[in-house]
């Protein structure tokens, strides 16, 4: 038996999932070991819950599995969920007030499916409420700090998920990604996420924000773990999520070492205009560079339409959050007031109560919108003009197989960096909305440092379904680079 | 276009939430300044162009499935109850509502 050099948390899912097979290391002393370090880490504020004992016996079934052979690909490695999905054997908040306590009846699909395939669960993470938030501060607990320089945020809304990748307190996460909460704290906190083609993954027992847009994904070190638990998270839910597409699941691993010789990378001029940050262009201007060598060729491309992809996605997601959110009313699960006169009284404190800044504003943002006579004027337009920003990728993807660019216009910002203005955060998720709009895949790579050393990630979207080749392009610049496997300091 | 503090009570009501003064006061300045950026999605000429509703639809069909109407769920009202406010004798507890 060969013995593991590494510590556990050094090693991503394919080392630890090879380590637990060979059985170099068992599932229980591997979920121990993370398991201390999320709670020596605990000032990071990634996690809004954890529960040794059920993480524990988790472990010893994985054990068990392996000892008789029947061990799913991922058996024994750890894992932590995004606390938007709902978990029967841990607490469900959504990051809310709203729902402190909750407890679901059932998993789901996409925790489900990571469990088939062997993974222990580690615990929730934190997130912004209800997933509506670019930094993370959003959240009702308590915010999650950057581990590059703790005094910044780690992003949003999957802010606790790429905090604990990043300061390795989890091997693998999950994240959901409305309108670039994947990427965005993927890229400010120096590590690898993907948000696969809408409908690609189930949505059921994603607490749901905008349900045209939501989408679960994986986030890792590597393009490579991502990979890995992606192949484990799509397929179709034909029972369970109307939304889902009739697509098969896919090994996503298989392309991962295809050469990139002749690889047509478009390049929006939109997302390298004045609104970008020196330090982010010159990081991700340096990676475009490398994939030139690695055989690739960079295809001027327009996104015309880059900007508008704000107002639209904040029409659409606040009115279809409206919606959804309408079922917390105190009756069924949830919060509830102390006091009122009657019914209404009952949902209007509970909801006052129950709800932070952020998603009130949504709240009243979409209801408005969708209200009597404002509904062509604002969520019919916004839709119509989705669709021209849909059409505008399918045009550009005529000249090119990818579309790479910044995540986000700038590093992470200090944490309270935007005050009490709701439209920095907003504006600040401009290079992530369109992706998100149009249903495509997208990615974000670490790519090299910025300002105050912060991480700075790139973007890579591609055209529906070709999260495979998003993947092989990601994982050949990690072949030849490193940004991917630093640590930050004092982790 | 700007919302008034009228507008702001109508859609709170519409929207069953309580606002404090102060609330109310920040949610106007927020939203009007919201909408200034959404004017420019307004002058957009949109005519003839399909709204998009699922986003895949772009590059093929997408009909919204349906499933057979039978039952296919156990009945797990204890479970599906555990998190409910207040519950009696198997149902959910709320204000009295007719008199």
């Amino acid at each position: 038996m060969q013995t593991v050099h590494h510590a556990p948390h050094d090693l991503g899912v394919a080392e630890l999932a090879a380590a637990l097979r060979q059985g170099q290391l068992s599932a229980v002393e591997t979920a121990q070991h993370f398991l201390k370090r999320a709670q020596a880490q605990a000032s990071l504020g990634a996690f809004l819950a954890l529960d040794e004992e059920v993480t524990i016996a988790q472990a010893r079934a994985a054990d068990a599995r392996l000892a008789a052979g029947t061990a799913g690909p991922l058996e024994g490695v750890p894992l932590a969920h995004k606390d938007i999905f709902v978990t029967r054997d841990f607490p469900t908040t959504a990051g809310s007030k709203m729902l402190k306590g909750y407890r679901s009846p059932f998993d789901a699909t996409v925790v489900r499916k990571l469990r088939d395939a062997g993974m222990v669960t580690l615990g929730k993470l934190n997130c912004d409420e209800f997933a509506m938030g670019s930094s993370n501060e959003n959240s009702a607990y308590h915010p999650a700090r950057n581990p590059w320089d703790r005094t910044r945020v780690p992003g949003g809304s999957s802010g606790g998920s790429a905090v604990a990748v990043a300061a390795r307190l989890a091997p693998a996460v999950t994240g959901t990604d409305t309108g670039g909460s994947i990427r965005q704290p993927a890229s400010f906190c120096g590590i690898t996420g993907i948000k696969p083609t809408y409908g690609r993954a189930s949505r059921y027992g994603m607490v749901a924000f905008a349900s045209s847009l939501d989408q679960a994904g994986p986030m890792a070190r590597s393009a490579e773990d991502c990979a890995l638990l992606l192949s484990s998270m799509c397929g179709p839910d034909p029972d369970r999520d109307s939304t889902s597409l009739d697509r098969r699941e896919e090994d996503f691993t298989r392309s991962l070492n295809d050469s990139l010789e002749g690889l047509r990378i478009g390049v929006p001029s939109e997302f390298f205009g004045t609104g970008l940050a020196d330090d982010v262009r010159a990081a991700v201007e340096a990676c475009l560079k490398v994939y030139e060598g690695l055989g690739a060729k960079l295809v001027p491309i327009s996104l015309p339409r880059t900007e508008l992809s704000i107002p639209v996605y904040y029409i659409i997601a606040p009115a279809e959050a409206s919606s959804n959110l309408s079922r917390f009313d105190g009756v069924k699960f949830g919060h509830r007031a102390g006091e009122y006169t009657d019914l209404v009284d009952m949902y209007r404190k509970t909801r006052a109560e129950g709800f932070g800044d952020e998603v009130k504003r949504r709240i009243m943002i979409g209801t408005y919108v969708l209200s009597h006579g404002y509904y062509d004027a604002y969520y019919l337009q916004a839709q119509k003009i989705r669709r021209m920003i849909a059409d505008d990728f399918q045009q550009a993807f005529r000249d090119c197989d990818l579309i790479a660019g910044p995540v986000a216009p700038t590093v992470a910002w200090k944490l309270g960096g935007h005050g009490n203005d709701p439209l920095a955060d907003y504006l600040a998720d401009i290079f992530t909305l369109p992706a998100s709009l149009a249903g495509l895949p997208g990615m974000s790579v670490p790519a090299g440092y910025g300002e105050g050393g912060m991480p700075v990630g790139l973007q890579l979207i591609g055209n529906y379904f070709s999260e495979a080749r998003l993947l092989n392009a990601a994982h050949r610049l990690q072949q030849v680079t490193d940004f991917h496997s630093r640590k930050p300091e004092g982790l | 276009m700007s919302l008034t503090p009228d507008d702001i009570a109508r859609i709170a009501n519409l929207a069953r939430l309580e606002l404090q003064p102060d609330e109310s006061e920040r949610m106007l300045t927020q939203i009007n300044g919201f909408f200034n950026i959404v004017e420019a999605m307004r002058a957009v000429d949109t005519s003839g162009v399909e709204p998009l509703a699922h986003p895949v639809a772009v590059i093929q069909d997408i009909a919204l499935r349906l499933r057979e109407d039978v039952v296919s769920e156990p009945n797990e009202r204890e479970a599906n109850q555990r998190s409910a406010p207040a519950v009696e004798r198997g149902l959910f507890l709320v204000p009295k509502v007719i008199e």
